[in-house]
């Protein structure tokens, strides 16, 4: 790994440090995501998946090292360029986080209505193609974050993430909590828009079936960095204890087994 | 880096060939105003896009809205991206479904004043079904007292009524302060000042010592039942109690509405005696009654039957407080949104609640010349 980035390397961390009081979570931590890749952060529990995805998003600030996403250096931008970078990425949090007062299509144009001189009615029917687009019924729109399934839930803060075109979305646990069908179809659906959309996919999961439907690459959290990243099969060679357990364990071999073909 | 321009999309008609080259960015920032410039446009016969820097869902969108609902044009020039990008786009559509046809006004107002009535109705049905419960558990409790919590009794009657001494000895002294302040100006203009001492003793006594308490531990305690309850019905925990054969009425609402039961006529006999003493005071200092004056009128003018008048109503006001939190706790469902809800219904209800039972018991008392 050079520390002068490369040209299609689009998010690239060096040297993160994140702690809690005295409690070390990340030292030393560098990770590259190039454009147009789906990478998968893997780790055991308490690993900080979750703090290095919030660390690059800029919700929790690092003690040291840098964020460098889309060229712009996140931890001294000022406030123009980091809110013009926002546009640029979108957010799905654990269970959709969307806004409880709003309505499924209302929750999509909330980022929509930053943008000046845009038609209302134009806005509604373009929410209305994101929540199609992510696979939820058409009547999904006029209902309440409280009246959908937790799968729909997680389609909706997928759509209202995706509301502006953004270049990099991240992911932090798409499938946890949902059913083998509904994961796979979510699976799908990541593979799909990530192709159709040209999206850079960073996702945070604990799902081995998901990494081996989805993921170009994978990087895996432990002793406080990434300690490997690399695809599938390079993951299936690591050595060390952690990752040997978890890409060799029974799971991993049922996931491995299942057929590759939903990948396309 | 500055701010950014604000992207731009420039047309280029050919009248003759009806094509028009569509350049710069076509996107949520632009789709606006190339809605308006093609409404204006007829006999367009293909659309260019060739040259455009930046085609998002929202532009492919359009194009394909565009073309559907005005003149069907044909999109040329478009890169292997643009060409995906419409096709998943036109994939994805939405159908829309007509929206439910809506009542009538008059006839949707009557439905949902109907509804309020129905639902204030069953809100009062299941509030009794609940008091039964309880009722029975306690009974059950004096029966076989081993199935009885006695530590949690202790600990609730620490949090219900140990605590809450303090803010409530506090505003009792300071209504007793106001009551000898405000009666003294009215009763000085017929120079019949000493017996503002008679006014204080039967209005805390009788009436607001208790009714204020009440208020105080309704806003205190009712939304603490209601929280704590609600915020383990929605995680489950009250499930988990059934499976393991506990029963959440014993453990969990029992103790706490004995604890109010304890300890609510001890907080209403604190709140008399700091309301009289803050009338006292504010007697001594505002009309020179000294405390000495204070005690032999208090005892002369005023007879014990207005104590036992006011506290006999607190047994009531608890028993309200605790069945409305606890079973507004347990109506509680699986989100944060209703828990607040709940717990904000629970103080109003309980307020509400305790005001009317004193006016039952005002009409009562005046009724039977107590």
């Amino acid at each position: 790994m050079t520390d002068q980035p490369t040209p299609d390397v689009i998010i690239s961390v060096r040297g993160l440090r994140n702690q809690f009081g005295r409690h070390v979570v990340h030292e030393d931590l560098d990770l590259d995501v190039r454009r147009g890749e789906i990478l998968g952060v893997v780790g055991g529990s308490g690993t900080g998946k979750s703090v290095l995805l919030r660390a690059i998003v800029g919700l929790q600030k690092p003690v040291g090292g840098s964020v460098t996403v889309l060229g712009v250096d996140v931890l001294k931008a000022d406030e123009d360029t980091r809110s013009a970078l926002e546009a640029r990425w979108g957010v799905m949090f654990q269970d959709g986080a969307l806004f409880s007062s709003l309505t499924v299509r209302e929750n999509v144009e909330v980022p929509m209505r930053a943008i000046k001189g845009l038609d209302p009615a134009i806005r509604r029917q373009i929410a209305d193609l994101k929540i199609s687009m992510v696979g939820l019924p058409y009547n999904a729109g006029d209902k309440y974050p409280s009246e959908l399934s937790g799968g729909m839930r997680k389609r909706a803060g997928l759509a209202r993430a995706l509301a502006l075109d953004p270049e990099i979305v991240f992911l932090d646990e798409p499938t946890a909590g949902l059913d083998p069908i509904g994961a796979s179809g979510f699976d799908a659906l990541i593979v799909d828009l990530c192709r159709s959309l040209g999206l850079t996919v960073f996702l945070v999961t604990h799902d081995l079936d998901t990494l081996h439907a989805t993921c170009d690459r994978i990087a895996v959290l432990a002793e406080r960095k990434v300690l490997v990243t690399g695809t599938m099969q390079d993951m299936l060679e690591v050595q060390q204890p952690w990752v040997h357990e978890y890409f060799h364990g029974p799971r991993a071999r049922a996931a491995s087994a299942a057929p590759q073909s939903d990948r396309d | 880096m500055s701010v950014p321009t604000p992207p731009t999309l420039a047309f280029n008609v050919d009248p003759q060939s009806g094509t028009c080259a569509l350049s710069g960015e076509l996107s949520l920032h632009t789709v606006t105003h190339a809605q308006a410039f093609f409404r204006a446009q007829s006999g367009l016969k293909a659309v260019d896009i060739a040259a455009l820097t930046r085609l998002d869902t929202a532009g492919a969108w359009f194009l394909l809205t565009q073309s559907a609902q005005g003149d069907a044009f044909a999109v040329t020039g478009a890169s292997e991206t643009a060409q995906s990008l419409l096709k998943t786009v036109a994939a994805a559509m939405p159908q829309p479904e007509a929206p439910l046809a809506k009542a009538p006004f008059v006839q949707a107002k009557l439905a949902e004043f109907g509804e309020r009535v129905f639902s204030g109705v069953s809100y009062l049905y299941d509030i009794t079904g609940f008091f039964g419960i309880v009722l029975h558990r306690i009974f059950r409790a004096i029966r076989h007292p081993k199935e009885f919590r006695f530590t949690a009794l202790v600990h609730h009657c620490e949090e219900v009524g140990v605590k809450a001494v303090p803010i409530v000895a506090l505003m009792a002294f300071l209504i007793g302060v106001v009551l000898a302040f405000q009666g003294s100006t009215q009763l000085r203009q017929f120079g019949a000042e000493v017996f503002v001492v008679d006014l204080i003793a039967i209005s805390v006594l009788r009436e607001l010592g208790i009714l204020l308490t009440s208020i105080i531990v309704a806003g205190r305690t009712a939304s603490a039942f209601t929280a704590a309850i609600g915020s383990m019905k929605m995680r489950e925990e009250i499930d988990a109690m059934r499976t393991l054969g506990l029963d959440p009425a014993m453990v969990l609402f029992v103790p706490r509405i004995l604890a109010l039961l304890v300890m609510l006529p001890i907080l209403g006999l604190i709140a008399d005696v700091a309301g009289l003493f803050g009338g006292a005071l504010m007697a001594w200092i505002d009309l020179g009654i000294s405390p000495q004056m204070f005690t032999t009128r208090l005892v002369s003018g005023t007879g014990v039957n207005h104590v036992y008048t006011g506290l006999v109503k607190a047994p009531f006001f608890a028993l309200i407080i605790g069945i409305v939190g606890c079973h507004a706790g347990m109506q509680v469902e699986s989100n944060a949104e209703s828990l607040g809800r709940m717990t904000s219904n629970a103080v109003v209800a309980a307020i509400f609640a305790v005001i009317v039972a004193d006016a039952i018991f005002s009409i009562f008392f005046a009724r039977l010349g107590i």
